[in-house]
């Protein structure tokens, strides 16, 4: 689904990622994982078209995507959520969900001016949509507050229903469940699964709760010092010495494990 | 007697009154709706007004035109000469977000002024274009009654704007960028649409404003008048509303008007000119709204959903 072939990104002296390649497979819910500064966000931010790199490509179904601005890589069924949520903290949590469907008619202003029956008609329909995400995702009480009052996890709830309003094909969650209570996430993990099983999403996911990460994802990568160092499934990971020693630094016996629980 | 004067002022004031608030709701889509920090009222105004004089009046000798063309003809083709010239700039100032937008602007309002001021041929420089009439034979009365009607379609316009989904990716974008160009939308692209139709309607206030004065100079436009009071009229009225942009045109220009009344009481020798001391008054009112009420007279309210309150 995505290829990343031998992408780098440097910000002066610091090579932040550093020829990475992996494949995100069509249906899968893979996982990338790694200690603070490892690169993560850098490598989402060039899949998904906020930062350009400086060498490497990346492909959507085959189809190099490499020079394309965010919002066309959108439209090419790739969609993202951010690391801090990033909510229209002035608009309400319906408003925040109807912005997302591309080619609404009522974005061209003369459309909307001429035929307003027709816009507002198409509009209805759109809210109908939003109200179905909400109460899939069991925020539906919350419909008309402002999205700046929501609580963290409810803001990420809310990250997570803007990709249901499209037809999206990829999804990049960015540390989906950082800063999210045990209950909500536990809402926020079945809200993903039935994403991928009822709607077919591949997901790549950025997290740093283990359990979250063991419950959703297989493959799951490593990341450390802008480098990709191993992937497989959890269980072989927690065994893996160079993991271990990415997560807990070198000097630190088997004995300790690879358990790094909670939030980094 | 006494009655008959007060009312021909009233009429008079409320002319200018409708014109303002015309220019108050164009910038209420650039800034009000999305956030472009356009210092440079007075441009599009110039060009509006210049374009609407030179379309309409007898032909002349020394500058370009009159052209002799109908009332509504002259308002079609201030907003058709603005067209390119806010695109142009909008292209430009595309990326600049708000300071530097407003360095920007400010610089190009006053490029137009000097251009209006300097190239004769076109403007009749420093001396003007006389002799522009209000259409139909009009008196102010009659006069006002065109104003408010084109005061009615642009807020018409400019409301159905609000509420459309147009309008709900410009409020996204003054609210979060990089999160409207994650939703698939082209920032680039509605920012420049806000920019220019947002100029054209200041242009179309120029026009009016020109049949209305029937002379106009490169006075006209110096940045109090053409830029600074139309950003009092949207502040205290309230951004983001545009029934407080309507409002907040008839309020600061009452209280504009009666600074005059105000400055020749005090001694000129304690003020010095009396038109700067107009502005400091209409600084000191800017400052009193800014504090206690900070969202203006009538505060954004929330557009309603599809289906919910007619308008």
């Amino acid at each position: 689904m995505i290829e990343i072939d031998r992408i780098s990104r440097a910000f002066g002296g610091l090579q932040a990622v550093q020829a990475v390649s992996f494949t995100v497979a069509e249906g899968s819910i893979t996982g990338l994982i790694g200690p603070n500064g490892a690169g993560k966000t850098t490598l989402f931010n060039m899949i998904a078209g906020n930062l350009a790199p400086d060498q490497g490509r990346v492909r959507l179904q085959g189809e190099d995507i490499t020079d394309l601005a965010p919002h066309e890589r959108f439209h090419k069924g790739l969609v993202r959520t951010f690391q801090i949520p990033h909510e229209f903290s002035r608009m309400t949590v319906r408003e925040n969900l109807m912005i997302v469907p591309a080619q609404q008619s009522g974005e061209y202003l003369l459309r909307s001016w001429l035929t307003w029956w027709r816009v507002v008609r198409e509009d209805r329909a759109i809210l109908e949509q939003a109200d179905e995400v909400l109460d899939f995702l069991e925020i539906g009480h919350l419909r008309d507050e402002l999205a700046g009052n929501l609580s963290g996890g409810q803001k990420k709830l809310l990250d997570l229903g803007r990709t249901m309003m499209t037809d999206a094909k990829a999804v990049l969650l960015d540390e989906p469940g950082a800063g999210v209570n045990r209950t909500l996430l536990g809402k926020l993990a079945e809200a993903i699964e039935r994403l991928h099983q009822e709607r077919g999403y591949t997901f790549c996911v950025i997290e740093h709760d283990m359990d979250l990460i063991a419950r959703l994802c297989d493959p799951v990568m490593v990341m450390a010092n802008g480098a990709l160092i191993a992937s497989g499934d959890m269980a072989s990971l927690r065994d893996n010495a160079e993991v271990r020693e990415a997560y807990l630094g070198t000097g630190v016996s088997g004995q300790a494990g690879g358990q790094s629980n909670g939030t980094a | 007697m006494e009655i008959a004067g007060l009312i021909a002022y009233a009429i008079f004031l409320l002319n200018l009154v409708g014109i303002y608030a015309i220019m108050v709701l164009g910038l209420n889509m650039q800034w009000g709706m999305t956030g472009q920090f356009n210092i440079g009222v007075a441009g599009f105004f110039a060009v509006g007004a210049y374009t609407t004089a030179i379309l309409t009046t007898e032909p002349a000798a020394n500058w370009l035109g009159g052209f002799e063309l109908p009332f509504l003809l002259g308002l079609v083709g201030a907003v058709v000469v603005c067209w390119p010239i806010a695109w142009v700039v909008g292209r430009i100032t595309a990326g600049l977000r708000t300071d530097y937008l407003a360095i920007a602007t400010i610089g190009i309002a006053e490029i137009i002024r000097l251009f209006f001021l300097n190239e004769g041929w076109l403007s009749n420089g420093t001396r003007g274009i006389p002799g522009i009439d209000k259409p139909f034979g009009v008196g102010n009365l009659g006069y006002l009654l065109i104003v408010l009607g084109f005061v009615a379609l642009t807020y018409t316009l400019v409301e159905i704007a609000r509420r459309s989904p147009w309008g709900r990716v410009l409020r996204a974008i003054r609210d979060n960028e990089a999160a409207t160009a994650a939703s698939g939308k082209n920032v680039a692209q509605f920012r420049l649409q806000a920019f220019v139709v947002g100029a054209c309607i200041m242009a179309l206030g120029g026009g009016l404003y020109a049949h209305f004065v029937g002379f106009i100079s490169p006075e006209a436009f110096r940045p109090l008048y053409g830029t600074f009071l139309v950003w009092v009229m949207l502040i205290a009225g309230g951004s983001g509303n545009n029934k407080g942009a309507v409002l907040g045109a008839l309020v600061v220009w009452l209280i504009w008007s009666s600074t005059e009344m105000l400055a020749g009481l005090v001694p000129t020798a304690l003020i010095g000119s009396e038109s700067a001391f107009r502005v400091f008054l209409i600084g000191v009112l800017l400052q009193i709204i800014l504090v206690s009420r900070p969202q203006g007279l009538l505060p954004e309210t929330r557009p309603p959903m599809p289906g919910e309150g007619k308008r």
